[in-house]
């Protein structure tokens, strides 16, 4: 609770979270970048929830790296400018993906602990 | 090269920086910034949604007000992208979905989308406004 490392740890994750966000819009650009970052890191996280018990390493591994790492502001922004169809596509891809990503992390994160 | 001027305006410094560095320092202030509201709104779904609305409404002005590349890269894809979450988001929905919420689950995944588009419109809007 009183643990001051905390926000560091939270800071140095978010750096590394969204350094690699930017580097993977970098090999995959537009939406496509945003959906392969939200689903990768919806399972990534979903699998720490249940599988790392530090609460250091949680802090850094979940509140920082890997919910820096995706991202729902450049998902709205770009659902907004890819118009009706492809903008429900969008909306689709990355809700069905992530939220089987998640869930799929959270279940292979149980049976592992 | 031109060695007389001593003098770089400050943008066009800050395009000399390599922009993975710029997106990291923004994404580590934009972290804080989350983790911030999660220790003033208790964290939990009602915190996810608050930087999900509130970063959407940002990235849109941003966007709408065409910065400078190196000002999108701190700013709108460091600190905006990382202040708000998909992967929070996702775990929350799921958590609640397959925890017998089924009904909770879908107002917080239709929820936050109607909330974060029209906060992209606000956003729009703010930046037209200035």
């Amino acid at each position: 609770m009183g643990d001051r490392l905390l926000p560091v740890l939270v800071a140095l994750g978010g750096f590394l979270g969204a350094a690699g966000r930017y580097l993977v819009g970098t090999l995959a650009t537009g939406p496509t970048g945003t959906l392969l970052v939200n689903v990768a890191g919806s399972f990534a996280l979903a699998l720490a929830v249940r599988a790392v018990d530090s609460t250091r390493l949680r802090f850094f591994l979940m509140t920082g790296l890997l919910s820096s790492f995706t991202t729902y502001s450049a998902f709205a922004v770009e659902t907004t400018s890819l118009g009706l169809t492809f903008g429900l596509a969008n909306v689709a891809a990355n809700y069905a993906l992530g939220f089987t990503a998640a869930f799929l992390g959270l279940l292979i994160g149980r049976r592992w602990t | 090269m031109d060695v007389t001027s001593g003098f770089v305006e400050p943008v066009a410094a800050l395009d000399a920086f390599p922009m993975a560095l710029l997106v990291g320092v923004g994404g580590s202030l934009g972290a804080l910034g989350r983790y911030a509201v999660d220790v003033a709104l208790g964290g939990g779904r009602r915190s996810t949604l608050a930087v999900n609305v509130l970063g959407s409404v940002a990235l849109g002005a941003l966007v709408a007000s065409a910065p400078a590349d190196a000002m999108l890269a701190l700013v709108g894809t460091g600190f905006c992208g990382a202040f708000t979450t998909f992967s929070s988001f996702a775990v929350n929905v799921v958590r609640a979905g397959t925890e017998g919420q089924a009904e909770l689950a879908a107002v917080d995944a239709i929820g936050t989308l109607a909330a974060a588009l029209v906060g992209v419109g606000i956003g729009f809007w703010l930046a037209a406004l200035w």
